[in-house]
């Protein structure tokens, strides 16, 4: 705790009339690293982020954002912080460039450095010969990525992305990825980021909590979440053998790093930590088994997401 | 003050490059200029060597079948005022800019009153330039110099029209706040205004029907009958703001209205029809000007808490 958290809430929580949207949430986020919040629609994700930027009030506990708290000085927190809210808009009758001076001069930005500032921004995130074009005319992927240029142009030390790919195509969607993990990289820019798409939040983030029903119901790196969700190995290997020796299981169970052996029939189902594949082949085949088929599954989020939400 | 004056000029400019800020421009103008044109037709048959304050006849003079420039003016403010307020957060909101805005470090009443501030600058300047272009025409073309009691009055025409317009204009901000849709907002701000303007008058007489009812030979014998069955229509009519404003307007650039009531042709005897000085024509008046301010400010007020308590949501 000796280093100061770039976000921390304690027991924070918003109810409206009858529902509660967040429930006691608490959660720690590091400088520099990418925060996935997952969750299914719904569960509060939006509500948390909007509290944190103080456009919420929270109806009990607190929220630290960089050391401020943004329910009382929600000017200080929303300098450094940027909002990428899901549904991004600009105003259409402006260029793209007229939009992003809005910005800069909304953040008392001078409008000798704003030009420069903006045009970086426009190449960062690839918009630079569209830039004079009216915003109207983008394409849904096209605002999206002016939308991180907007919060780019502020030099944040957060930023906050709400669904940042929902409504692009796969290769927008990536696109915007590949902008964000460069822009955390390069630019040392904590990022939270809210989805209900796991690949996504897979691939970028360090650490993902998930959120269902306003509770943060598991929190951590995916590798650990993935360890907890399952019981077991990240790894799931299925094999079919013909004529499987009595001893096999066994011997399959003695190597290092496999945590569960199930057998039914010809078929072994062998979850495990790491890619074991060669060492179970080499196992089966010095217990005179016939190896007929192996296949392996990467167990990813769709699991871990999975379980979870069937427990909320 | 943080981020004020950069949403207000943001919106002056959003506004002066509107096609709905040509289109208003051009209907007050063609209305203004035609209005003068008729007005000076009539006014030199109209005014003798006695006649005092020639100047506010141009605005006041009707010809014919063009009704004077006031009547214009009565009519267009509340149609400019809706149109420059009535989608000013719905808009925003819907296109998804309003989220996006509010994350920045502005406080956040700072956008409804650069929003508010603009439109009223936006409705002054057409206001003014109106008024100008007829006042510089009907110098050149009449050649009476205006006095420096027309001027005032002149101004403070001006400054009543402006209240006006903040009036109906808040009042669609107000909507523009309470509704999603601004379909919605704009036909609910329409509403209210042909209400105010042609329902008002049928009901005020209605109601002053039913409470003092008049019958052809009573209200021969009974005079008194007669003034109450005006006043109780006048105070009805007056909830209105339409009428308070159209009140206010005739009284201060018509100065030989001595009072809005009714008058007994006793009382009028020894009456010297004289314009009235400025000072007493504002003493007329003050309530209505009051109440017009007032109307703004609680129209205003409401639209502020509404638009400081609202949740942000995305959707």
């Amino acid at each position: 705790m000796n280093e100061q958290a770039v976000v921390e809430t304690v027991d924070l929580t918003k109810s409206y009339r009858n529902v509660t949207a967040v429930d006691k949430l608490n959660l720690r986020i590091e400088e520099g690293e990418i925060f996935g919040f997952l969750g299914p629609n719904g569960a509060g994700k939006t509500t948390t982020v909007l509290m944190l930027l103080g456009l919420t009030e929270p109806t009990s506990g607190t929220a630290r954002v960089c050391g401020h708290n943004p329910t009382r000085e929600p000017l200080q927190v929303k300098r450094i912080t940027g909002y990428l809210p899901e549904k991004v808009g600009f105003y259409e009758d402006l260029t793209a460039r007229q939009n992003l001076a809005y910005t800069t001069r909304l953040n008392d930005l001078a409008d000798e450095d704003a030009s420069s500032v903006i045009n970086e921004a426009l190449n960062i995130v690839g918009l630079s010969d569209v830039a004079d074009q009216k915003v109207g005319k983008f394409s849904r992927g096209m605002k999206q990525r002016l939308g991180i240029a907007d919060v780019l142009v502020k030099h944040p030390r957060m930023v906050f992305l709400d669904e940042p790919t929902s409504g692009l195509d796969p290769d927008g969607a990536n696109q915007i990825l590949d902008t964000i993990a460069q822009m955390s990289k390069e630019h040392k820019i904590t990022i939270v980021l809210s989805s209900h798409q796991l690949p996504m939040v897979q691939r970028i983030c360090d650490r993902v909590g998930i959120l269902v029903k306003g509770r943060l119901v598991a929190e951590g790196p995916i590798e650990r979440l993935g360890r907890e969700a399952l019981g077991g190995g990240r790894f799931r290997i299925e094999v079919q053998v013909s004529q499987p020796s009595p001893n096999l299981d066994e011997s399959i169970r003695r190597i290092n790093g496999v945590v569960s052996v199930e057998k039914s029939g010809d078929f072994l189902f062998i979850t495990c930590d790491q890619d074991l594949r060669p060492q179970i082949a080499k196992a089966i085949v010095d217990s005179n088994t016939l190896l007929v088929q192996m296949k392996i599954q990467d167990y990813g989020l769709e699991e871990i997401y999975m379980k979870y939400f069937r427990e909320g | 003050m943080s981020g004020l004056m950069t949403v207000f000029w943001k919106e002056l400019a959003d506004h002066f490059c509107s096609k709905r800020f040509i289109i208003l421009l051009s209907l007050i103008y063609l209305a203004g200029l035609s209005a003068v044109y008729v007005a000076l037709q009539t006014i030199r048959s109209e005014v003798t060597g006695t006649t005092e304050l020639v100047f506010l006849r141009l605005f006041t003079t009707s010809g014919g079948v063009l009704p004077p420039f006031l009547v214009f003016i009565i009519f267009f403010i509340p149609i400019v005022g809706i149109a420059l307020g009535f989608d000013s957060i719905n808009s925003e909101r819907s296109s998804g800019t309003l989220s996006r805005i509010l994350s920045q470090p502005l406080f956040r009443d700072a956008v409804i009153n650069g929003k508010f501030l603009a439109g009223l600058v936006t409705m002054g300047i057409m206001l003014v330039s109106i008024v100008t272009i007829i006042g510089g025409m009907g110098l050149r073309l009449i050649g009476v110099p205006p006095s420096s009691e027309e001027v005032w009055r002149i101004l403070i025409f001006l400054g009543v029209c402006i209240i006006y317009g903040a009036f109906w204009m808040s009042l669609a901000v107000l909507f523009s706040i309470l509704f999603e849709r601004t379909a919605t907002s704009a036909l609910a701000a329409i509403a209210i205004w042909i209400f105010f303007t042609f329902f008002m008058p049928m009901i005020a007489g209605l109601v002053a029907d039913a409470i003092v009812p008049l019958s052809q030979s009573e209200a021969q014998s009974n005079p008194a009958l007669i003034v109450k069955h005006e006043e109780v229509e006048r105070m009805i009519l007056r909830i209105s703001p339409t009428t308070l404003f159209g009140e206010a307007m005739v009284t201060i650039l018509v100065p030989t209205v001595r009072t809005l009531g009714p008058m007994l042709v006793r009382e009028t005897t020894r009456m010297i029809p004289n314009p009235l000085p400025l000072r007493e024509s504002l003493l007329i008046v003050w309530p209505h000007l009051t109440s017009l301010i007032a109307l703004t400010v609680i129209c205003f007020a409401i639209s502020y808490v509404k638009f400081m308590r609202q949740e942000i949501r995305a959707t």
